[in-house]
């Protein structure tokens, strides 16, 4: 499993991102008698088209997408669209809209790239807690807050104090196995923790590059997926989110921090991938759980459905995919957009032309694929 | 140590979140079975008042989010006077798991708690019919959705499967029949509270509180065949027939079992089990009356049963935070604390699904025992914190030597449970205090120094593998 091998890294746009103003139909006049205030303006736009084009605060990923290293996927979705965000993001999480499942794609990824659960850090998540989407019984997965004091006891600053807790805590969980089951289950699981962390924290001492990422958490959480995956440990799936997308009030400078950040961070990432050689080994996903309401509130936008999602990397395709939903009166679903394409045929492209597994248990049935990927 | 006091601890550690030392003088002077009594009746406990509450957390009058409701929940767990009414409504919240995703409504979850606390010690088949009534129930599965002209049997199945027998123990049949019984219970204003909560909305009225509402209009009023029996029955009476079978008293006796003795039944449990399920029945199906035969049994008070389960992560933060002493004030940490059990796998208010968490041992994953770890390490070794001031206090007041490492280790072990620990364990202990050197003291006291390293050795026994079990 060297460095060699594909890799992906999930960014997740938590709150519900809009999309009309992330891909903007600028050329369409309606964009802007729906969207009286909260609109991004025509001369702004960096046009795909005559009728679509980025928003200003894209600009890094147009940069890709002018190369031809971004798949723009749009008008995504799945039948009878929840627009709550906990189910929403759950049914993204578990490629299961019908029922509430229990167990998260990526987690199933990882299942069957290491189906002996041989590497700890298989899957990383940066951030705090599982999502759901890594979240299968038996599947370890390392949850990292930050990748410089990840581990045991964060909290303890001096150093010398950190050793020695660290050793007692070597000491107690690392020695015989004893009789009791659950305390040698105990006793391993500390010492896998134990280790994966010093395994992780040596990441960032192994990494150079030239490449300045911003302060911001996102780019932070950028620069450390770099680090590790640089630092060729065998993980597969990465993962980490952004937020919140939330925009019901006050969306226009919110909406514009936020792709300010995560697209810069992006664009950093895949120059810092290139800078070592790898930008063909890795693509980044970039999704949220639904798109905003058609017609603005005047200073933000509600919850809606039919959104658009992302790919990104050296061995993508580059191009619109999918149709931009009609967002005429006739045409919406109950303010929304009308999604044309279910996520999880982006799922099945990514699991059998990036992975090369079966999709089909992974995304709960068989989804048209996009042809997207370099084989 | 006495054995008083270990067993004292160990019903504690079950029956509620863990006990300070000085909370465990208290039971003690009461008694083992005058404790297990007053745990089982609690009366009105007291508890960190709502308007307090309130007053500090406007989110918490208006309950639009999940976390200002988890963090309710959680003042509920670290300021009651009885902790068993909090802990048993952590477990029908496990067994009976409603989920905020689908609802968008915290408010009728919490009222959901509520009606665990009232019905929870009581008749189960009361309990079972509250639940049936209940409006987050009741759209968390569907049974708006049940209808007399079209049937939907998520909520009779899972109340037969998950909630009541066990499967194995009926028809496919029964479940339909069971479905039909309860067609017409739903909520007030159904159609319209489900799209509001699958839309997440909150225009224009703020999240509305949801009511049971029963319509004779929209109930079969047919006859049904349920488990041998036939009649023209409505949800009440298959409640009935439910508590009479047998493996209703063995299925609820097992998962109280699992939840208040041990995570695995071996044979002695099995007995405990059937003296559990004679309880339910001569008691007509009283939570109380097998809680009692349980704490009561000699299996329960045995050294086996020590130790013998996983902490649950709510149990384990409510269990650390009582014992470090804080939050017994309104403060907006709180929010980080429900964020904190989320973090753990265990979000309160948040069961990923109908069948709630897995437990035990599956509690466990290299992640959940770094966020443990760290979590309770950092609670317990601030020597500025009232419950680790008092267990210092009282290990430094009890040793004449403070240089003597094991002494200490076991000292602070004895006060803070008592904790038992195996042998490598208390070495690594040992080794931790020897390496600190002596403790530093002023008059015979612990200095400022001093004390920090007494509650770092605290904060080092809160890592230990020992300290995750209950």
């Amino acid at each position: 499993m060297g460095n060699k091998e594909k890799s992906i890294v999930v960014v997740q746009l938590s709150g519900g991102n809009d999309y009309l103003n992330t891909v903007v139909p600028y050329g369409d006049d309606e964009y802007y008698d729906f969207r009286r205030t909260v609109h991004i303006e025509q001369e702004k736009v960096l046009p795909i088209d005559k009728v679509y084009g980025f928003s200003p605060y894209l600009a890094p990923i147009k940069r890709l997408y002018d190369q031809g290293k971004v798949a723009v996927i749009n008008g995504i979705g799945y039948d009878n669209p929840n627009r709550s965000h906990f189910r929403s993001m759950d049914i993204w999480h578990t490629a299961q809209p019908d029922e509430i499942g229990t167990e998260g794609w990526l987690g199933r990824v990882i299942r069957d790239l290491d189906p002996n659960a041989e590497n700890v850090l298989t899957g990383v998540n940066f951030g705090r807690g599982l999502p759901r989407a890594l979240g299968v019984r038996g599947v370890p997965v390392a949850s990292v807050g930050n990748l410089e004091t990840y581990g045991l006891f964060p909290d303890i600053k001096d150093e010398s104090a950190k050793k020695l807790a660290l050793d007692a805590f070597a000491h107690m969980y690392g020695g015989v196995q004893g009789k009791d089951p659950v305390l040698n289950f105990l006793g391993q699981t500390g010492m896998d923790a134990l280790k994966g962390a010093d395994i992780l924290r040596t990441a960032p001492q192994k990494y150079s590059s030239s490449i300045e990422y911003a302060a911001n958490p996102i780019a932070q959480g950028m620069k450390s997926i770099a680090q590790v995956l640089l630092a060729d440990f065998g993980t597969r799936v990465f993962y980490t989110q952004h937020g919140s997308f939330d925009t019901h009030s006050g969306e226009i400078v919110t909406h514009a921090k936020l792709w300010d950040e995560v697209s810069g961070a992006v664009g950093d990432f895949y120059d810092d991938m290139k800078e070592h050689g790898q930008e063909d080994e890795v693509i980044v996903m970039i999704f949220s759980e639904f798109g905003r309401r058609i017609k603005d509130n005047g200073s933000g936008t509600d919850h809606g459905s039919g959104g658009v999602a992302f790919l990104i990397g050296g061995e993508v395709k580059g191009g619109m995919y999918g149709q931009y939903p009609s967002i005429k009166e006739a045409d919406q679903l109950e303010g929304d957009l009308h999604f044309n394409n279910d996520f999880r045929s982006t799922y099945s492209t990514i699991v059998e032309k990036w992975f090369g597994l079966d999709p089909v248990p992974i995304v709960n049935g068989q989804f048209e694929q996009f042809d997207l990927v370099n084989a | 140590m006495s054995k008083d006091v270990s067993l004292m601890a160990h019903l504690m550690r079950r029956a509620g979140f863990g006990a300070t030392r000085n909370e465990l003088e208290g039971y003690l002077s009461d008694g083992y079975e005058a404790t297990v009594d007053n745990l089982l009746d609690p009366g009105e406990s007291g508890h960190m008042p709502d308007d307090i509450i309130r007053r500090y957390h406007v989110d918490q009058s208006e309950l639009r989010q999940l976390d200002g409701a988890g963090a309710y929940w959680l003042y509920r767990m670290l300021t009651t006077s009885n902790p068993l009414e909090e802990k048993l409504a952590l477990f029908w919240h496990g067994l009976f798991a409603t989920g905020y995703a689908k609802l968008n409504q915290a408010r009728s979850l919490l009222n959901q708690i509520d009606m665990f606390r009232h019905y929870g010690f009581g008749s189960f088949r009361d309990l079972l019919v509250e639940l049936s009534k209940d409006p987050a129930m009741i759209l968390w599965l569907d049974n708006n959705e049940n209808h007399k002209e079209a049937i939907n049997e998520n909520y009779g199945r899972e109340l037969l499967e998950l909630f009541s027998m066990g499967i194995g123990n009926y028809s496919e049949d029964d479940i339909k029949e069971c479905a039909k019984a309860f067609t017409g219970w739903t909520l007030g204003n159904a159609e319209y509270m489900s799209v509001r909560a699958s839309k997440d909305s909150i225009w224009p009225y703020g999240r509305i509180a949801w009511h049971y509402e029963y319509r004779a209009d929209d109930h079969d009023g047919g006859e049904k065949r349920f488990l041998g029996e036939v009649g023209n029955f409505n949800g009440e009476d298959i409640v009935d027939i439910i508590v009479t079978q047998e493996a209703t008293a063995r299925f609820l006796s097992t998962r109280l079992f699992q939840y208040f003795a041990s995570d695995e039944v071996d044979s002695n449990g099995e007995l405990v089990i059937s003296e559990m399920m004679e309880a339910y029945f001569q008691s007509e199906y009283k939570v109380s009356a097998v809680l009692r035969s349980l704490f009561n049994s000699g299996y329960f008070k045995s050294d086996k049963c020590m130790y013998s389960r996983v902490k649950g992560p709510v149990e384990s933060v409510v269990g650390t935070v009582r014992l470090a002493g804080t939050y017994q004030e309104p403060t907006l940490d709180v929010h980080a604390l429900w964020a904190q059990t989320m973090f753990m796998g265990q979000g309160l208010l948040a069961p990923p699904t109908v069948e709630g968490w897995h437990e035990g041992v599956e509690w466990i994953d290299s992640g959940s025992l770094v966020e443990r770890i760290n979590f309770a390490a950092k609670e317990l070794s601030d020597p500025t914190k009232d419950g680790v001031k008092d267990i210092i206090r009282r290990v430094t007041s009890s040793q004449k030597d403070l240089s003597d490492p094991e002494k200490l280790v076991d000292s602070c072990l004895d006060y803070m449970g008592p904790i038992q620990v195996e042998a490598d364990t208390r070495e690594g202990l040992i080794e931790f205090a020897e390496s600190q050197g002596a403790v530093q003291t002023q008059d015979g006291q612990p200095d400022e120094s001093g004390s920090l390293q007494v509650a770092r050795l605290i904060g080092m026994i809160a890592s230990t593998r020992e300290y995750q079990l209950a």
